[in-house]
């Protein structure tokens, strides 16, 4: 890990709302409103060098977003992000092209994220032809390299991407994001898509790689597990803001806000076999018409008059960001 | 104590150009009233497959080529189509893994729920509207009344599952089939169907194959645990034996695998390799190429199920062990 304490990667109120109103000549005739989707609202953290930062969350809590407005793939309605202290508008120039060989993304479906008519050296050559002035020998030699560093063999170059199983196929992704000696990684439900033995591969070579390369990873993934696993440090996201962001063991060992508590005690628990969970109460509520004030408050089993009306904003508590009143002024169940 | 399902030495086979594909080889199990059955393995370890067999939907070109299937001392594998589509429904219940392609689109859940209930029992339409409603409402689903109503696209995904359920459960039925019932739910909500599914076993004493890649759902929902790889039963046990004593090593290794909460471990167990294609199945033992233990005998005979305790495992260290202690 480099000495410098600066964060590699630093995100203050990021949001992106994405417009879902009806055509214009249809709000002007029947007088409907602009209706916005807020899909991440606010949204702040940074990522250490070396550190991997996991984002849990259910499904359209507004996790991939994030990873993709980190990637440049969504333009941000609002807030800021720096990667190295350079902000992430800068990617789209040509100022960009540095910056964006520093940061690759890995994404969940290994079957639609890899061209199906390349052979697998030239899918994993592309970042090189695109980034560096190597000559096609020497793109080749990288290829063997990486293809050697994720438990793959270099004869399998000449395959094609139907030809591999799924974790084959996540090894790719992971050899071509690679390819460029990026620092920071963003990977978006890396194994949700594999069996567990083959995810127990794809998580292992990852591990292997973050040590050996000095990489820092954003891990965006709906299985408390895994992130346990893989992280040093865990954001929980709801409707589109953080609700709790702390060290790993602080929020396995004690977690503070209570959809976090929810979610950990709805983690069906292999040794406690035929125990009941407390199931949840509710869903998560539509994103279009979030609740007022605190967006929990309907599931949430200590909510009092003031979440209904007013949205708390995370706060420090002991080392743990929360955002939630009843940790923040100390209520007593 | 009678058997709802039982399952002897069952396979199914699809003929190909390049020769016939033994997609499950000589499984037997059986599932006795109010038991949950969880079946495990990784894909194409032949779990659905199994489910698709015992329900009779087995896509041809793939065609039950031996072995039996008995539901209530009822030979079924046999039987022509339309006594089997009777006896789908009311005495078999399915629940699939994708809620909204399990319902049909253009009509109501009443009119659906209420479809199955006449199909099946000999109700009016009054009655079985007032049926659909109780199974509404024993699935959870809130003012079932006016949600009767409603078309599947207006509920949410959790919801659907309950009416896949409550569909399921329209004529009272045996045994269910459950193919990865919770799998495309979020985990909040893959916790209330769990504790559904087991609270109506419970009650109603029906007998649950509960088919999922997902061992956590399966410690805490399932009786006994069969554990499948490349078509083959390699595991039968108790649940607290399977996850805490596996005898075969393919077992271990899935154990060893998935990540959990209680421990920091710095790499997970993993098993190399993946699971063998159909047209290559290895010799003897299927798992010897990926096996940490192999023996010569591994590469030469194939093991069957053999008992060790209470636990069934078709491995040779098994049988070794079992001579030497």
């Amino acid at each position: 890990m480099a000495n410098d304490v600066t964060p590699l990667v630093e995100v203050k109120d990021a949001a992106r709302w994405f417009d879902v109103s009806a055509p214009w000549l249809e709000r002007v005739l029947s007088g409907k409103p602009r209706i916005m989707l807020r899909a991440v609202d606010g949204v702040s953290f940074t990522i250490n060098r070396g550190e991997t930062l996991a984002l849990v969350g259910e499904s359209g809590c507004g996790k991939s977003t994030v990873a993709r407005l980190l990637v440049g793939l969504y333009p941000l309605t609002r807030g800021e992000i720096n990667i190295d202290g350079q902000p992430i508008q800068t990617l789209k120039g040509p100022q960009g092209t540095q910056l964006r060989r520093r940061l690759q993304m890995i994404f969940q479906d290994p079957f639609a994220s890899l061209n199906p008519r390349w052979r697998v050296g030239r899918i994993i050559a592309e970042p090189l032809r695109a980034h560096t002035q190597m000559t096609k020998p020497e793109q080749q030699q990288r290829v063997d390299e990486l293809l050697l560093q994720v438990g793959l063999d270099p004869a399998d170059k000449q395959r094609y991407p139907h030809q591999f199983s799924g974790g084959q196929r996540q090894r790719i992704s992971i050899a071509r994001a690679l390819a460029v000696r990026p620092e920071f990684l963003v990977c978006d439900e890396p194994t949700s898509a594999l069996d567990v033995s083959v995810q127990a591969q794809v998580l292992n070579i990852m591990k292997d790689l973050q040590r050996d390369l000095g990489l820092t990873y954003l891990f965006i993934s709906h299985n408390l597990a895994v992130v346990h696993h893989v992280a040093d440090r865990v954001g929980v996201m709801y409707l589109g803001r953080i609700v709790e962001i702390a060290q790993r063991a602080e929020l396995f060992e004690r977690p503070r806000h209570p959809y976090t508590k929810m979610l950990l005690s709805a983690i069906p628990d292999m040794d406690g076999q035929g125990a009941s969970r407390t199931p949840v109460a509710g869903e998560v509520p539509n994103p279009l018409n979030p609740p007022s004030g605190c967006t929990f408050h309907p599931r949430c089993p200590i909510v009092r008059e003031r979440c209904k009306e007013v949205a708390p904003l995370l706060s420090d508590d002991g080392g743990t960001q929360v955002a939630c009143h009843a940790v923040s002024e100390r209520w007593t169940p | 104590m009678g058997h709802v399902l039982e399952i002897r030495q069952l396979s199914v086979e699809f003929p190909s150009r390049r020769g016939v594909l033994k997609a499950l080889d000589e499984v037997s199990f059986s599932i006795k009233a109010g038991e949950v059955v969880g079946v495990v393995g990784e894909s194409g370890a032949g779990k659905s497959l199994t489910g698709a067999a015992i329900i009779g939907l087995l896509e041809p070109p793939g065609r039950v080529s031996g072995g039996e299937i008995w539901l209530e001392g009822q030979r079924i594998d046999q039987l022509p189509d339309d006594q089997m589509r009777l006896l789908r429904g009311r005495k078999i219940g399915a629940i699939f893994q994708d809620p909204l392609t399990s319902l049909n689109p253009l009509y109501t859940v009443g009119q659906q729920l209420i479809e199955t209930i006449t199909t099946h029992l000999s109700l009016s339409n009054s009655q079985a509207k007032t049926r659909a409603i109780e199974l509404l409402e024993a699935t959870g689903i809130p003012a079932a009344r006016e949600r009767i109503d409603h078309y599947p696209h207006q509920f949410s995904g959790g919801m659907r599952q309950r009416v896949v359920i409550a569909l399921a459960l329209a004529a009272e039925p045996k045994l269910i089939v459950a193919d990865e019932p919770t799998t495309a739910l979020d985990v909040s909500i893959q916790a209330q169907i769990i504790e559904l599914l087991k609270r109506l076993c419970r009650e109603h004493g029906t007998a649950v194959m509960l088919i999922t890649h997902d061992m956590g759902v399966i410690a805490e929902t399932a009786n006994r645990v069969v554990v499948m790889y490349a078509g083959r039963v390699v595991e039968v046990g108790t649940v607290r034996d399977v996850i805490e004593r596996p005898q075969h090593p393919y077992t271990a290794g899935l154990m060893g695998s998935i990540p959990t909460i209680k421990r920091v471990v710095e790499r997970l167990v993993q098993i190399d390799g993946s699971m063998p294609r159909l047209n290559a199945i290895p010799s003897g033992c299927a798992f010897h190429p990926r096996c940490e233990h192999v023996m010569p005998i591994c590469r030469r005979e194939r093991p069957e199920l053999m008992a060790r305790g209470a636990t069934q495992a078709a491995c040779w260290l098994t049988a070794k062990e079992g001579t030497d202690g």
